[in-house]
């Protein structure tokens, strides 16, 4: 698998692609070079080798021990009994189940499962294998990698401030971070136990645990008292510490101009807060419901995906199955629907928060966008046309400048303490947005074309579904790219040392 | 039959329906909360099991014993088309009423559009609607509203779409499409520009304008058109405002309702099919049926008074949902003339008032009542 993507990689840059019919092309090269270039590429391949023995172990997550200690500094030690810096009383009072206090036993429990992937059925896969300390609590990748490299159907979202959700998962399958807990577990492209029994008997053995889940819930380990611990720990993620919160305060300096302007554009012209309500009560900047936003119309002909899917569900209906369908099928494009079976629902997807956005790419359900500029141009023409598109989505008129304040807006909402990955990242998306953006397509923003003129004068739309997928795939390619970029990095960096015992 | 209680605000209304609600659940024993929510979980299953979204099926397929179906056809209304340039959504909308017509499985005999097709009747509005309309896979018959009408008196109109005033027979059913917004003149002693007759029409509650009415001539061609029918044959009547009188102050009137039902009298069963009032919206008055229309443009309100009993009211619209409270529809006539009228909410699950509902008085197969108030 490894060589394959290596062979892609060859693909995509062709000067070191060794190919049949480049002869000709590499005819006209020095022998020298040829000789360097098939020494360099064989030397690739085989220094990417035990890395990428350690990578499949990972998943591409940073190393538990590396992540734990990252974690202490991010969460200074306090009253973990009273209701955390940021968060008001009564809203504590309300996201804490009553058969569920949060006390430091139950956290340290939490936290010990949180990063342990003996709870996955081969070892290897964590909860904080997706929701990696060190990549904004998510993975960065389009869709999530579980046992054995099976890749689901959907973006992980972040665990930071998830326990103010009022559903979780991308279409709300879930009512709470305890029941939440419990379907990654079980689910056999994720973590891939057969049961909670076997769940729990992974860990059963260890005196430590046993241990833990006596001082945490007094009773041996179970899997129900697993998933109040995870989502104790989970509660402990509260991340709303950001510029943005400092400027709400009263500090006009705290965020730039740009991202002052990028305000009011939230506020008025880019409409967005009428889905993404920011503000004292809503924290989080979502208001927590179901959107139908164009994303999944790029890939899927609902009509028929729904009469499918409504015959599946007619024989299996439970929460296990869905979670199976929306991770392991084409019918995760059908979003909430597979939840409430309401055509109002079709393709629609939870609004996620705005908070620490910069840290969570690639966007959208699907992780098909790479950089918040492409999410603000799939804004600004309208979203895609299809039957199901949520009434309010329209075509914005944001100019370049105005999609820059915006995206500013969106880099003040980092929390503090992520300062650094954050200007990092907007480095990165800046970069990835000069060279690249798919989802532009001014004629639609400005509404000089309509799409249902297109449509009733039959003309083709002007992105097509196939153009929006290939940019996807091309977004794919880019984070592999990177990835290569950094393994590379880190051989040349090997190398001396590499060559020096020999 | 429309009940017609003493003046009440909004607000009035609200409170006594919440407090209807309070004192229900007061009264409801252990075993009455319990058939209560037995009953949820009914309406519950057979809303959501058995429903497909994209055919209009029943939710129920009780009431086969009498009369049989003769055909369906589906309804798209009150579009309210803007030029380009002011307003999309609703374009939009109306696409969505298209797409979901031609997915109708089984497929309707014809389309019916219950008027209202542009906002101010201009020629760019009503081309633009007729354009979108072409993408119908079925017959389409058309019908006026008074947006489509008082900016050239409906010069454009006919020549898009002929004669608003006609009748056809389909499958042993007499229907009769009607011109009902017809308005005294109330203009040229004001001098007004056409532009300004067409907005005090499109602004309802002024009290400049007169209320809608069929009129003589109608009248007199609607006697002769019903003239030969035996009395048992099944009718259908088509009318934009509704042909009864449910509130005045915003023409969801007929002024001459009255007249036209006195010549519908003598038949078995009459049903009228109406738009105009962008609402789930029911009422009997003896031997005639009524069924409203929803707009793919917005939701109204209910009046405040003169709400005819049977209406099952649609709650209140999600004012943060564009597309709630509207959507399209169909009907299954049967042979003796009486529907199944389907709400196709878009953002609901479908409400069907059945014939066996309308015949019994409310009495059997009430639709699923909406567990929030309405307004």
């Amino acid at each position: 698998m490894r060589v394959d993507v290596h062979y892609q990689q060859m693909l995509t840059k062709p000067r070191w692609f060794i190919g049949p019919h480049s002869y000709h092309y590499l005819a006209r090269l020095s022998p020298r070079f040829l000789l360097f270039q098939a020494l360099y590429t064989v030397a690739l391949i085989f220094s990417s080798l035990p890395a990428a023995a350690a990578d499949n172990s990972l998943h591409g997550a940073l190393p538990m021990d590396q992540q734990l200690t990252s974690l202490e500094q991010l969460l200074p030690s306090r009253d973990v009994t009273k209701p955390p810096p940021h968060i008001d009383p009564v809203i504590w009072a309300a996201v804490v189940p009553d058969d569920n206090a949060v006390t430091p036993e139950r956290i340290a429990l939490g936290r010990k499962l949180y990063f342990d992937t003996r709870l996955s059925k081969d070892g290897t896969v964590a909860c904080a294998t997706c929701h990696d300390v060190s990549r904004g609590f998510t993975d960065q990748r389009p869709v999530s990698e579980g046992i054995g490299g099976k890749l689901g159907q959907r973006n992980a979202p972040t665990t930071l401030n998830a326990f103010l959700m009022q559903t979780m998962f991308l279409d709300g399958r879930a009512p709470t971070l305890e029941e939440q807990a419990k379907l990654p577990i079980l689910n056999p492209i994720e973590m891939g136990q057969a049961s909670p029994e076997d769940a729990v008997k992974a860990i059963a053995d260890d005196p430590e645990y046993q241990q833990m889940f006596q001082q945490a819930y007094g009773r041996a380990p179970n899997y129900d008292d697993l998933a109040r611990a995870v989502a104790t720990f989970e509660r402990t993620l509260v991340f709303l510490d950001a510029p943005f919160d400092r400027f709400a305060a009263g500090d006009a300096n705290a965020i730039s101009a740009d991202a002052q302007k990028g305000w009011v554009l939230f506020n008025g012209k880019g409409r967005c807060m009428t889905c993404h309500p920011l503000n004292r009560s809503n924290p989080l900047g979502t208001d927590n419901r179901f959107h139908n936003v164009g994303v999944s119309a790029r890939k899927q002909n609902f009509d028929e995906l729904t009469t499918q899917a409504l015959k599946v569900l007619a024989e299996k209906d439970s929460v296990e199955a869905i979670d199976r369908m929306a991770l392991e099928t084409q019918f995760s494009e059908l979003g909430r629907f597979l939840v409430s079976k309401n055509q109002a629902d079709i393709g629609a997807f939870k609004t996620l928060q705005l908070r620490n956005i910069a840290l969570t790419p690639p966007y959208m359900h699907d992780g098909s966008m790479q950089t918040l500029w492409d999410v603000m141009d799939h804004y600004n023409r309208g979203g895609e046309a299809n039957t199901f598109l949520d009434g309010g989505i329209e075509p914005l008129a944001l100019t370049e400048e105005e999609i820059n304040q915006l995206v500013a807006l969106m880099f003040t909402l980092t929390d503090a303490r992520f300062a650094e990955a954050s200007q990092q990242q907007m480095q990165r998306q800046q970069k990835i947005a000069q060279e690249r953006r798919p989802f532009r397509e001014e004629a639609l923003a400005f509404r000089r074309v309509l799409p249902f003129e297109q449509r009733v004068t039959g003309q083709e739309s002007v992105t097509t579904g196939d153009n929006a997928q290939k940019a996807a795939a091309e977004g794919e390619k880019i984070i592999e790219q990177e990835k290569r970029d950094q393994e590379q990095g880190k051989n040349i960096e090997n190398r001396p040392e590499t060559q020096e015992t020999k | 039959m429309a009940r017609r209680p003493s003046v009440k605000s909004v607000e009035t209304k609200y409170y006594e329906e919440r407090q209807r609600l309070f004192d229900q659940l007061r009264g409801l024993d252990r075993r009455g909360f319990l058939k209560v929510s037995v009953a949820a979980v009914g309406a519950a299953l057979t809303q959501g099991v058995q429903f497909a979204p994209h055919s209009f099926q029943p939710v129920r397929v009780a009431q086969a014993a009498e009369g049989t179906e003769a055909f369906r056809f589906a309804y798209i209304s009150d579009s309210h088309l803007y030029d380009r340039k002011v307003n999309e959504r609703f374009v939009r909308s109306l696409l969505r009423a298209v797409d979901d017509v031609n997915r109708m499985d089984p497929a309707p005999d014809f389309v019916f559009y219950g008027g209202d097709l542009a906002q101010l009747g201009r020629p760019e509005e009503l081309e633009l609607g007729a354009q979108i309309l072409k993408n119908l896979k079925f017959p389409v018959r058309m019908m006026v509203g008074e947006h489509d009408w008082f900016l050239d008196m409906g010069e454009k109109w006919r020549a898009l779409f002929g004669e608003p005033t006609y009748s056809f027979d389909h499958k042993g059913v007499h229907c009769v499409v009607l011109l009902s917004i017809l308005e005294d003149d109330f203009w040229t002693a004001r001098g007004m520009t056409p532009m300004e007759r067409m907005q005090t029409v499109a602004g309802l509650d002024n009290g400049i304008q007169g209320r809608f009415k069929v009129g003589e001539e109608q009248r007199t061609w609607l006697q002769k058109d019903l003239a030969s029918l035996a009395d048992n044959t099944p009718l259908i009547i088509f009318s934009h405002s509704p042909l009864y009188k449910y509130y005045r102050a915003w023409n969801f009137w007929t002024e001459d309702a009255d007249e036209v039902q006195a010549l519908l009298k003598r038949f078995k069963n009459v049903v009228v099919i109406h738009g105009h009032t962008h609402q789930l919206l029911t009422n009997r008055i003896g031997n005639i049926y009524f069924h409203g229309m929803l707009s793919t443009a917005w939701p109204w309100p209910y009046a405040p008074e003169g709400l005819p009993e049977l209406t099952v009211q649609m709650n209140r619209p999600d004012p943060f949902d564009p597309n709630d409270g509207c959507g399209d529809g169909a009907c299954r006539v049967y042979t003796d003339g009486l529907v199944d009228k389907v709400y196709n909410l878009w953002n609901r699950n479908p409400v069907q008032v059945t014939r066996t509902y309308m015949v019994s008085n409310g009495k059997q197969e009430l639709p699923a009542v909406p567990n929030l108030t309405s307004f």
